[in-house]
């Protein structure tokens, strides 16, 4: 029963989870979200495709890094620099 | 290659929290509010780091002053990718009254201490924004400084620097040992992500006082008052040019 990807997508989980601390619609929007989309593929035995969800899910920590990071940009040069003509 | 980078990393309430001020107008509400790092001490320790990762510095070391608390920012400076952190611990009364120069003071002896070539630290911070601690650092330590750094490189023993002045920037060639104070477009800082939170808890953090380091924390400025900006004045809706105009002159603006 036990898949040897199990580690992985439970590390993916977490990982996301910990990202999702800073979301700006909340943490509970973003764990709920979080979570039925784990659990829509619960159901996903074949090693290849499993793989390719973790892809996506390495895709999504990537774009909500990125996001942070614009997030917090703008507000820094909204705040303390002049608009640019 | 140069020897050792010293980053100061400060504890702030984070810059999404909406700031309320105490009633007794005293200082701000920091109790159970959201605190993280201070975002250009991420740029600064994300330089440093770097620098690092280009093998041109041997080690990088993040301090911080501040209650128990402010290890928890070091660990968020560990996890970007320093080598260890210096916890320098002030607490109660003591940190109330912490302002830059108590900071300096303590960056300059710790400068010395730990033998470093390099202070990077962010140009200000988004609580008290005193962009004051580089300079002063600079100055007790008699070092060149490079302020409000929108670009460094190293140059053998010499640091050149693209300074952010008033529209536009300024190069300028230092030596080191310096102090270099970061800009908002030094660098995009990376994310701590949570395996590397882990991994940087087998990283060491030397606990030291203040008086360790033979720093006296008192503090020559009285706060007398904290109060909110102004709150923006509602609007009206006019229905003539005449109202306007009339409008206008009641409020002594033509």
């Amino acid at each position: 029963m036990s898949n040897p990807l199990r580690g992985e997508v439970i590390r993916l989980y977490k990982n996301l989870l910990y990202l999702g601390r800073e979301y700006p619609k909340g943490t509970v929007y973003f764990r709920e979200r979080l979570k039925s989309a784990f659990l829509k593929n619960r159901d996903v035995t074949d090693p290849e495709k499993i793989r390719k969800l973790i892809d996506r899910g390495e895709f999504v920590i990537k774009e909500l890094e990125a996001l942070y990071f614009l997030r917090k940009y703008r507000a820094m040069k909204k705040r303390y620099y002049e608009p640019e003509h | 290659m140069t020897g050792r980078v010293l980053v100061g990393v400060k504890r702030v309430i984070d810059y999404a929290v909406k700031i309320r001020v105490k009633p007794d107008n005293t200082g701000v509400v920091t109790d159970g509010v959201k605190h993280s790092m201070n975002p250009f001490c991420e740029i600064a320790v994300e330089e440093a780091v770097r620098l690092k990762e280009k093998k041109l510095v041997k080690e990088v070391v993040a301090v911080s002053c501040g209650p128990q608390q402010a290890q928890e920012t070091i660990r968020t400076a560990l996890a970007m990718g320093a080598d260890r952190g210096i916890h320098v611990e002030v607490s109660g009364k003591d940190y109330e009254s912490l302002g830059p120069l108590q900071v300096s003071k303590i960056l300059a002896a710790l400068a010395k201490k730990e033998d470093a070539s390099l202070v990077i630290l962010g140009k200000q911070a988004i609580d008290d924004d005193c962009n004051q601690t580089g300079q002063m650092t600079a100055a007790l330590l008699d070092w060149p400084q490079g302020t409000f750094a929108s670009e460094v490189t190293l140059e053998g023993d010499k640091l050149k620097v693209v300074r952010e002045i008033d529209g536009g920037l300024e190069t300028i060639k230092i030596n080191m040992p310096a102090v270099v104070t970061a800009d908002l477009r030094l660098n995009t800082p990376r994310y701590a992500t949570l395996p590397n939170i882990m991994k940087a808890k087998k990283k060491k953090i030397a606990n030291v006082k203040p008086g360790d380091l033979g720093v006296d924390v008192s503090s020559r400025v009285e706060v007398l008052r904290v109060d909110e900006p102004p709150q923006r004045q509602a609007g009206m809706k006019v229905e003539s040019v005449e109202e306007l105009v009339g409008k206008l002159k009641e409020a002594g603006r033509i």
